[in-house]
């Protein structure tokens, strides 16, 4: 018998509340299973999440379904607050890749783990609207990992935000992207990664 | 020289007949009960008002006045006990030409019930609530009631009722009734305009009926027969439109005030809903049509 | 007939579980709901409260769950599609009236979304612990149906099929989501209107005059009217005749109560529904149901790469339960495994339809998560010893 076997990512995303963590999941999530054609499960902390509190969602994602809905270690953990960088950083799994804002987290990843830091608030800031700092981390996060080409999530964006904002929205995704092709992928500091989860 | 005796009228040809379920009677009351005064006096508003009976629906909860809705020739529902306020909310929204019409007991509607009283009277729920008060739980054996005048006697207050209880038209007042009257079932005109005026308005309408109950709160209290009572409301009942209802509290034997208190328009749950969203959304509001929102081929 | 495309969101959606719960509702018809805040139930009637002034529903948020259900049983009445949503202890208080539902035989849906109990127990966490109370919660004997969806997708399709449920049969047809699949987002398929067959509120052909509400003639429902149309007809929750009309006695309680419980149990096999893998020539037939279904079908992955030949029997409709496949299965098996977050509810039944041919092992989980795939797989491999 040669089955395939199936991948299987786990991703954690944390901020504090009004950063729109719940959302980030949900694009992400929307992208992988409604525009890639994988299956993903995102599952929200459901806390108090007050503004200004930790919060945090996971989503595994899979090419088969999913039938453990919850995570164990990360592949990925994306991080939005020192905050959810103490609650959760153990937890990245040793190889894991860690997606932080840099100029709100200061992180200290273990050898063998990848970490590629953007300042997605200063980004959203420039754009004139600090809200959508969650969208450039997303456009970001999307080039780091390539879960699914970077065009799918853009979709994905456009599909899942308010009407009337989507071309700030998608803005601020591409700003994204365009931070780490010159952190990274243009830049000597790294080499691009491989694709998580294959 | 002989005394001719009238034929009495069969039951059949009485007038109320036909709102009623003859098939029913006789109806479960003691003796001297008032409750089935009440019946008739709505029973008589029902005519006089010219309502549409196909679209009258009645909901009972449970106890003596909770079977008012099984005598009733309407669509009529013996919900549980203290539900016949949301019962008959989920009618009225549910199919809002229907006019809706909640008839029970003191202990029902105030007592168990009586969180959906209130917010039934704050939303302006569009019911007409008539509540016979009896200060006693009677179908289960005159237990003491939210209701029972401070130290009158109840089989679970046997030395006297040391509770404050409900002045229930200011109760419905206070939390926003458009309507809110108080009789006797002595009052028989008045009671009978009374309702048929509150079907004529929209809103939460409340009647409060005081009523005797012979065979406990009156034996258990030594007042004597079910006549003796009606004497008492008779030479004790004070009628004064338009009272301030903070003070038509009921103390035991006391006098006590009737009248029609309050008789206002606001508007009721449907109407603020219908408002606000035509408001709000505009042409993108459908609201639900006046039969409901059944689904049909 | 098909669904009314007002309240169908055609398309290809990511939600979560509560969200596809509403749009289920929607899609089916239902245009009244009446409830009562309460976590992890909430997002339910907060998606259709959004989506309600659009199509001709109404919702309304009552004081509590008491009044929330009793308004439900009312707008039964009406032909207006009705539901309820809640957790463990709002469907504690909504126990009374879905008595009064199951009495007056006034079809509804009350959605459940489980979380650990009892009393407030888990608000934010999973449980599936109310299933026995989902079918005898209420006093008094009766029987009625209940489902329990694994997946965002299933609790859009099958609460449509819970409405569905509730007009063929004139039950209250219990909704027993969890919590996990609940607060779960999946992609979820909204299928056109055309495409979905809602079962309508069938009424009388009889005038006024000729119908009585509780006349079967031999079928196993009554014929419905609505409140409204002239029909004058009286309903109670008191024991009744044909008529509708109170009746104190041994032999009316024989006939209506009897009639009550065997609509079901007689049409058992038409309600039950369940699905199976690879269950013929297996050692070991796991039964599950709701998120653990899914945690169930990686400890068998996880079991079958040890060698087991193991089955699986997922219940869609939880009650009634499908007793004669267990039967026949109690035969074959040397084992049954029931993983529920509960310490011991449906693997009861399973025991008992088993009859001793086969020992049905209890996986349990208190609540609060989800099984660890690995202990249903241990339980397993112990089973097939």
């Amino acid at each position: 018998m040669t089955e395939k076997r199936p991948t299987r990512t786990e991703i954690r995303i944390t901020g504090f509340g009004g950063q729109g963590v719940v959302l980030s999941g949900h694009i992400i999530g929307r992208a992988c299973a409604v525009n890639a054609g994988m299956h993903a499960t995102m599952i929200q902390s459901f806390g108090p999440e007050a503004r200004g509190s930790a919060c945090s969602t996971t989503l595994a994602v899979s090419d088969t379904e999913v039938l453990y809905p919850y995570i164990g270690r990360p592949d990925v953990f994306v991080v939005m607050s020192s905050e959810g960088w103490e609650k959760f950083g153990n937890e990245l799994k040793d190889d894991g890749t860690l997606v932080y804002e840099r100029d709100l987290v200061k992180v200290q990843p273990k050898p063998g783990q990848q970490a590629f830091g953007v300042s997605s608030t200063r980004i959203a800031e420039e754009l004139g609207r600090p809200i959508v700092q969650n969208i450039v981390m997303l456009g970001f996060f999307a080039a780091v990992t390539r879960i699914v080409p970077v065009e799918r999530m853009r979709e994905a964006v456009r599909e899942s935000v308010p009407k009337g904002t989507e071309e700030l929205n998608l803005k601020a995704f591409d700003a994204g992207v365009a931070a780490f092709d010159e952190s990274y992928a243009g830049g000597a500091k790294a080499a691009a990664p491989a694709p998580v989860g294959s | 020289m002989s005394t001719e005796v009238e034929t009495p009228v069969r039951p059949e040809e009485h007038p109320i007949a036909p709102y009623l379920r003859m098939d029913r009677m006789p109806h479960i009351w003691c003796p001297t009960c008032g409750i089935g005064t009440v019946v008739k006096c709505f029973a008589t508003a029902l005519g006089e008002a010219g309502v549409d009976l196909d679209k009258t629906a009645i909901v009972s909860g449970i106890g003596c006045t909770g079977r008012v809705a099984g005598y009733m020739n309407l669509d009529a529902f013996h919900a549980t006990h203290g539900r016949a306020i949301p019962f008959a909310t989920g009618l009225k929204l549910g199919r809002p030409e229907l006019e809706v019409v909640v008839f029970s007991g003191d202990g029902d509607l105030s007592g168990i019930g009586g969180n959906h009283f209130i917010h039934a009277a704050r939303r302006n729920m569009d019911l007409l609530v008539i509540l016979v008060n009896n200060f006693i739980y009677g179908m289960t054996g005159g237990q003491n009631a939210p209701t029972t005048p401070e130290t009158a006697r109840s089989s679970t207050m046997p030395f006297g009722n040391f509770e404050r209880p409900f002045n229930l038209p200011h109760l419905a007042a206070s939390c926003g009734a458009t309507f809110v009257s108080r009789w006797t079932c002595l009052h028989i005109r008045r009671l009978t305009a009374c309702i048929r005026t509150a079907l004529g308005r929209k809103g939460f309408r409340f009647i409060e009926v005081i009523a005797p109950c012979s065979t406990l709160y009156a034996r258990l209290n030594r007042l004597g027969s079910g006549l003796a009572l009606m004497k008492f409301y008779h030479d004790n009942s004070e009628i004064k439109h338009g009272a301030d209802t903070r003070e038509v509290d009921i103390g035991f034997q006391e006098r006590f005030i009737c009248g029609n208190f309050i008789d206002q328009e606001r508007p009721t749950f449907l109407d603020m809903m219908h408002a606000h969203y035509s408001q709000v959304l505009g042409d993108r509001y459908v609201p639900m049509k006046p039969e409901g929102g059944w689904l049909h081929d | 007939m098909k669904a009314d495309p007002a309240g169908v969101l055609t398309g290809v959606h990511y939600l979560d579980g509560d969200y596809a719960c509403g749009e289920g509702a929607m899609a089916a018809g239902c245009r009244f709901v009446a409830g009562y805040p309460i976590t992890p139930s909430t997002e339910v009637v907060e998606r259709i409260s959004r989506r309600f002034p659009m199509m001709g529903g109404t919702f309304i948020q009552m004081e509590d769950e008491l009044a929330s259900m009793a308004a439900v049983a009312g707008a039964a009445w009406t032909g207006t599609k009705c539901m309820t949503v809640t957790s463990g202890p709002g469907f504690s208080l909504m126990m009374e009236n879905i008595g009064l539902a199951t009495m007056m035989e006034a079809p509804c849906v009350v959605v459940n979304v489980q979380r650990g109990g009892p009393s407030t127990g888990l608000p934010t966490m999973v449980g599936q612990a109310d299933m026995m109370q989902a079918r005898w919660g209420s006093h008094g004997d009766y029987e009625l149906i209940a489902l329990s969806p694994q997946s965002p997708q299933e609790a859009f399709d099958l609460t449509i099929e819970a409405f569905n449920l509730a007009e063929t049969w004139r039950v209250p047809v219990m909704f027993m989501m969890d919590e996990c699949v609940g607060h779960m987002t999946e992609k979820v398929v909204i299928p056109p209107a055309d495409q979905i067959e809602i079962v309508p509120r069938k009424l009388t052909s009889k005038p006024p005059g000729e119908y009585k509400p509780y006349e079967v003639n031999g079928r196993p429902v009554p014929e419905m009217v609505r409140a409204g149309d002239g029909y004058r007809f009286h309903t109670t929750g008191l024991t009744h005749d044909e008529r509708g009309y109170p009746v104190m006695s041994v032999e009316c309680q024989e006939v209506s109560v009897r009639r009550l419980i065997d609509k079901i149990r007689l049409n058992a096999d038409q309600i039950v529904r369940y699905e199976e893998e690879d269950v013929d020539g297996a050692e070991v037939v796991v039964v599950a149901y709701g998120i653990t279904a899914r945690v169930t079908r990686a400890g068998i992955d996880l079991a079958r790469a040890q060698g087991v030949k193991v089955g699986f029997l997922r219940l869609v409709v939880v009650w009634p339960f499908p007793e004669r496949r267990i039967r026949e299965l109690a035969g074959k098996v040397k084992a049954f495994v029931v993983p529920e977050i509960n310490y011991g509810q449906m693997v009861l039944e399973v025991e008992r339809c088993a009859g001793g041919k086969a020992p049905a092992v209890l996986v349990p989980h208190g609540g609060g998560g989800v099984h660890d795939p690995r202990a249903i797989c241990q339980a397993i491999v112990e089973a097939a010893r």
